[in-house]
């Protein structure tokens, strides 16, 4: 079983393939696009198949609909204000809700300053089919680490999710070309919504366009174009 | 069941393109020698409370024709298409949900029902929506001679004596939704199956050559 999933690591792979098991003993972990029916292994979405040891396995899809995962940080917008809780956009299914007292030092008289409108960096803390999804700007430990509501300034703009992910995996080929460019903040939701910040905007609509474009080139295209727009940038 | 040799299995060529649209969230068109379906798939996306199920996924389809509105034959593709989709999908996966498909009618050159289907197909395999199995659309059409055509065009449809649509799935080859017009024997309509069979595979391999060419620069 182990072996058959593995011959296929790296390959294409479509909903409807099913892998078989052939003995009880392997533990094979599914990841997302895969899932266990009985004692067969089900793809259920189109892309490429990924391994990481010892048995983890799934799916690399270029998708462009987010769908909520417990942990995840995601960049939301807060569309609505009621009581004690914000409804977040997020670009799932349903709207999050995020409590004012989930931000670092907030207590009961000492409210965060939140607008309508505002964009948050967060986390969920709750993220399942059947319920309302839950956000929070702090860990587990009660410290921001990052999270909470934007400053003034910078551009938010949707890529696909397979982007984000290859933007977010460590040493990333892409921000070190990017960064060769031309300086500028960045920070990137797993829900698609990429935020920069340069010195102008003439930079942060450039940064927005290559990283686009970037999405179905090869390594070398790329650099290319990259290249160019580092000398021809001003 | 066994083909004769003398019904012949030719297809159209046949094209597809995923991922051509911005705005949706999963796109593709697909072509079938002159006909051709332009399809859109938005969704898991917010349902309206009247039409929200509390175990799956809301399915929609609509249909726009060429020119003019959508009248009583989309409305009855509409159903066939929705219907298929609803098998293929593990929509208890988005419970609450709403899933959305567009097809827009680019040219109706026969085999429309079919060429709506693949479309429908490659839209949701791009969306990433979780299918249980994917799904491909064959039409076949009996001459007043008898004899089988696949694939016909409207010429051909408009001659024949009668016209079938089949939506076979890819696990097990298996009819998923079967749409006829015209009179037919018995045995010709299991002749019509076995055929359509033998076609899906060819466009279940065209389907995954067409998915392996676009992630192929990300491999």
């Amino acid at each position: 079983m182990a072996d058959c999933l593995k011959d296929k690591v790296g390959s294409v792979l479509l909903p409807g393939d099913i892998f078989s098991f052939e003995s009880k003993e392997e533990k094979v972990i599914c990841g997302p696009g895969l899932r266990r029916n009985g004692d067969e292994i089900l793809v259920c979405k189109s892309g490429i198949l990924r391994h990481k040891q010892p048995n983890m396995y799934w799916i690399d899809s270029q998708q462009k609909r987010y769908v909520p995962a417990k942990g995840e940080s995601v960049i939301g917008i807060v569309t609505v204000k009621s009581g004690d809780v914000f409804k977040v956009d997020v670009g799932g299914s349903e709207l999050a809700s995020l409590s004012y007292l989930a931000f670092e030092g907030a207590t009961k008289r000492n409210r965060p300053n939140v607008q309508v409108g505002d964009l948050v960096y967060a986390q969920f803390l709750i993220a399942n089919k059947d319920m309302e999804p839950e956000l929070v700007c702090m860990d587990s430990c009660g410290r921001a680490n990052g999270m909470g509501v934007f400053g003034t300034g910078g551009l938010l703009f949707r890529v696909s999710l397979g982007l984000v992910r290859r933007l977010l995996a460590p040493q990333s080929e892409l921000v070190k070309e990017l960064d060769r460019a031309f300086p500028f903040e960045m920070v990137v939701g797993l829900n698609g919504r990429v935020w920069v910040k340069a010195q102008s905007t003439q930079h942060m609509l450039i940064l927005a366009s290559l990283l686009e474009t970037c999405e179905n080139m090869t390594a070398p295209q790329r650099q290319a174009l990259f290249r160019k727009v580092a000398h021809s940038a001003p | 069941m066994e083909v004769d040799g003398l019904c012949s299995l030719a297809l159209r060529e046949f094209g597809c393109e995923q991922n051509l649209l911005s705005r949706p969230d999963g796109s593709a068109s697909f072509v079938q020698g002159d006909s051709s379906v332009l399809a859109g798939v938005y969704g898991p996306a917010e349902v309206k409370i009247s039409k929200e199920i509390y175990d799956r996924a809301t399915m929609e389809v609509v249909i726009q024709p060429k020119v003019g509105l959508p009248g009583v034959r989309e409305r009855a593709r509409e159903q066939c298409v929705r219907e298929t989709c609803e098998a293929a999908l593990l929509s208890s996966l988005h419970p609450r949900s709403s899933l959305s498909l567009v097809l827009q009618v680019v040219h109706d050159d026969g085999s429309l029902l079919s060429c709506c289907l693949n479309a429908a197909c490659m839209a949701l395999m791009d969306a990433g929506l979780p299918m249980g199995c994917l799904f491909c659309g064959v039409t076949c059409a009996i001459d007043p001679e008898g004899r089988l055509i696949t694939d016909p065009t409207a010429r051909q449809e408009q001659n024949s004596r009668a016209v079938m649509t089949f939506a076979i799935d890819s696990a097990q080859h298996r009819v998923m939704m079967s749409s006829t017009k015209g009179s037919f024997s018995l045995d010709e309509l299991q002749q019509c199956i076995a055929v359509s069979q033998r076609a899906s595979e060819k466009i279940f391999h065209f389907y995954r050559e067409s998915v392996r060419r676009r992630y192929s620069k990300t491999l």
